[in-house]
């Protein structure tokens, strides 16, 4: 199963193929490897580290800590991947994480009765339906009025805190209300219901765009829009539909963020969100130039982001200096991943006299020939 | 600039028709920034007629005051999305250069040691984001973004509070200022700020290498094949908004008179907005730094009306911004589309 998006498989299908050399050469092996590393340190600093125990009647560790709390994050780097894919990106998320949790939580503390299941299904509702119309929004000024990307969600990211102040009121809103506590803080089976529904849905899209042509059509309008345009996909409406899906989801992630503190900070509320989620895109070796994506990658990356971020307050360091240890692995995975670098090592592997064949080498980041193409 | 454009290789050349521009009697080049002047004189107009004394020479010496750092950020980065390229790590390096000259102050560095040496780190962190675009052929985004983190993390490494500054002679510097014609006060910030704009104005017009930076945002392809350094030119376009971005944070310090970590999260969009606003294409290749700084303006004038308004709420600021954005982008986009 090769678009399972568990790493285990992933790497263990390119052993199968050919030793240790295909192994190396696996694009997801720098991102597991830097994983393990991570996760070797937690175990080498507290030597529970990995353990998993069972407490009122749930599963209890770091690990179930680390899972729980990268659910919002897969979310948002679910939607990332195929924007980025389509060649886009969406800086907009975070913002509409900010919009989703006010709305869903302005409308719960509004209500008659805050701890009824129709108000929580209601409020849960309103804010899926108000992060898909977001990230239709965005889509439209992408993909009918032609605006780049960038600029297109600039401008709900700038405008999108304000409205989630106007929303809240410029306060923090705060609930009591079991029935919606249980989507972030919840527990299922023993397993987080945030987890739970986080992979759940990821794992729905990667089914869908791996085992349907889907997956295929948004890279081909990754990696050329006006020729897929005329080989008869409907570009326009794949760039509109996976800004769509990244307003979803990032609904969704507001939700489950916004439900796990029981607050919605307009402020602080997804912050820095979108630069996680494209750094978990990237580090799991999807091209920010578009065109091809892997939503196994997308799966490590997030895991290690939020792996690194636990890390950093087992370790004691505060977790205030986190960004720091992030740039270091942006910084590492990006260079081994680089195109610079991926020419030099098959120079060597060539030089070897290895028949080995040669990686795939990146587009060209050349900001004329994608204008040529545009 | 012209002749650039044309020489783009299987390019639909949609920019700068010269028919066209003729009949409009407007450079097109110039369209862009003529409409970031008349929303600035709009929004002089609006606060006038709203509010007493808005058309005062108060006001407006306080807007360049209070925007000196932003000013000189948007600078920074007119010359980078000029290239193509985009630097997020802007306001990151604006509080770890503010931090690390607190710090340093705090610690008993003369100020004249300390001024320079902030300046640098700014500079440096510009030439390590240059050689990961360049050396490395990783994406402006992701390697700007890696320095955003970078810088913020030493910031909170250096000291997770804020430090007041107390030295004599930056305190001094921070405070000069003079009365020009009587009542315009200027500050040192604004002195820096328009030296600033000066010495960029004249790089990008009168040198090869602001002709170079143009030819790149036209097309980096048919830059190279005309012999144009652009390796160099690639690089120092980082190491300059670096540099702008060390000294904006040396602003920010005159400014608020301490270094404090999380000063500058989000500014890096101010800057963007600002360039954009002020009629630099994001694919780079057309705009000008005027436009940058008449855009910070723009920026700046909203912020002062809606503190003029009293009742509005602060993010409406965030609102105005973000819908004013819209407008500009959506012009542009019809302008180019009319073009071809």
């Amino acid at each position: 199963m090769p678009t399972s998006p568990t790493p285990s498989t992933a790497s263990a299908a390119a052993d199968a193929s050919g030793g240790f050399g295909a192994v190396v050469r696996h694009p997801l092996f720098w991102p597991v490897v830097a994983l393990v590393a991570l996760l070797a340190v937690n175990t080498a600093v507290r030597p529970g580290f990995l353990s998993v125990s069972i407490l009122d009647d749930h599963l209890f560790g770091s690990p179930i800590d680390i899972l729980r709390n990268c659910a919002p994050l897969m979310l948002v780097a679910l939607g990332m991947s195929l924007v980025i894919a389509t060649r886009g990106i969406d800086l907009s998320v975070g913002a509409v994480v900010a919009i989703s949790g006010a709305v869903a939580l302005t409308f719960i503390a509004g209500a008659p009765d805050p701890a009824s299941t129709t108000t929580v299904f209601l409020a849960i509702g309103m804010a899926l339906v108000l992060g898909l119309v977001l990230g239709v929004w965005n889509g439209f000024l992408v993909s009918v009025l032609g605006i780049q990307p960038i600029i297109a969600t600039l401008i709900l990211m700038t405008a999108g805190r304000g409205v989630a102040m106007l929303i809240t009121e410029g306060q923090i809103t705060t609930v009591t209300s079991a029935p919606f506590k249980t989507l972030g803080a919840g527990y299922w089976l023993g397993l987080p219901v945030a987890t739970l529904v986080a992979f759940g849905v990821f794992g729905l899209v990667a089914l869908l765009v791996r085992r349907t042509a889907l997956g295929m059509l948004v890279e081909s309008v990754g990696i050329n829009p006006a020729a897929s345009r005329l080989a008869g996909v409907r570009a326009r409406t794949i760039v509109w539909t996976v800004f769509a899906l990244s307003g979803l989801f990032s609904g969704l992630a507001g939700l489950i963020l916004s439900s796990n503190v029981m607050a919605a900070d307009a402020n602080n509320a997804g912050l820095f969100i979108e630069l996680d989620a494209i750094l978990a895109v990237v580090i799991g070796g999807t091209s920010l130039a578009g065109g091809k994506f892997s939503l196994s990658g997308t799966f490590v990356g997030v895991l290690i982001i939020a792996t690194l971020s636990l890390t950093v307050t087992n370790v004691g360091i505060s977790p205030l200096v986190t960004p720091l240890f992030k740039a270091l692995v942006v910084a590492a995975v990006t260079l081994l991943q680089s195109p610079a670098m991926r020419r030099k090592l098959a120079e060597r592997t060539r030089r070897r006299g290895r028949t080995a064949p040669v990686p795939p080498s990146d587009k060209p980041a050349d900001v004329s020939t994608d204008k040529v193409v545009a | 600039m012209t002749t650039l454009a044309s020489s783009r290789p299987g390019a639909p050349s949609p920019d700068r028709v010269p028919s066209v521009g003729r009949r409009l009697r407007v450079d097109r080049r110039y369209l862009p920034v003529v409409g970031t002047l008349v929303v600035f004189v709009l929004l002089l107009v609006v606060g006038g007629a709203r509010y007493d004394n808005f058309l005062s020479v108060g006001v407006l010496a306080n807007l360049f005051i209070n925007n000196a750092f932003l000013i000189v950020l948007a600078v920074g980065m007119t010359f980078v999305i000029l290239t193509g390229g985009i630097d997020l790590s802007v306001g990151s390096v604006l509080a770890l250069s503010g931090v690390t000259a607190a710090y340093l102050l705090q610690a008993g560095v003369p100020a004249g040691v300390v001024i320079p040496l902030v300046v640098l780190v700014g500079s440096l962190i510009g030439l390590l984001v240059g050689a990961m675009v360049h050396v490395f052929e990783v994406q402006p985004f992701i390697a700007t973004l890696a320095a955003m983190f970078f810088a913020r993390g030493l910031c909170f490494l250096i000291a997770p509070e804020s430090i007041p500054i107390d030295d004599e002679t930056f305190v001094a510097l921070a405070s000069w200022d003079t009365w020009a014609g009587g009542q315009w006060r200027i500050t040192s910030s604004v002195v820096i700020a328009l030296v600033v704009v000066a010495v960029a104005f004249y790089l990008l017009h009168y040198t090869q290498f602001g002709r170079t930076v143009y030819a790149i945002g036209g097309g980096e392809q048919s830059a190279k094949l005309m012999g144009l350094p652009v390796a160099r030119t690639k690089v120092l376009v980082y190491v300059i908004s670096g540099t702008c971005a060390g000294l904006g944070g040396l602003l920010f310090a005159m400014f608020s008179r301490s270094g404090y970590s999380l000063t500058g999260v989000g500014m890096e969009l101010d800057a963007i907005a600002a360039v954009v606003i002020g009629g630099t294409l994001l694919t780079g290749g057309t705009g000008f730094v005027l436009g940058s700084v008449l855009g910070v303006l723009v920026l700046g004038l909203i912020q002062t009306i809606i503190t003029f308004e009293g009742t509005l709420s602060s993010w409406w600021t965030k609102i105005v911004i973000g819908a004013l954005l819209l407008v500009f982008v959506v012009l542009q986009r019809l302008l180019a589309l009319r073009r071809s």
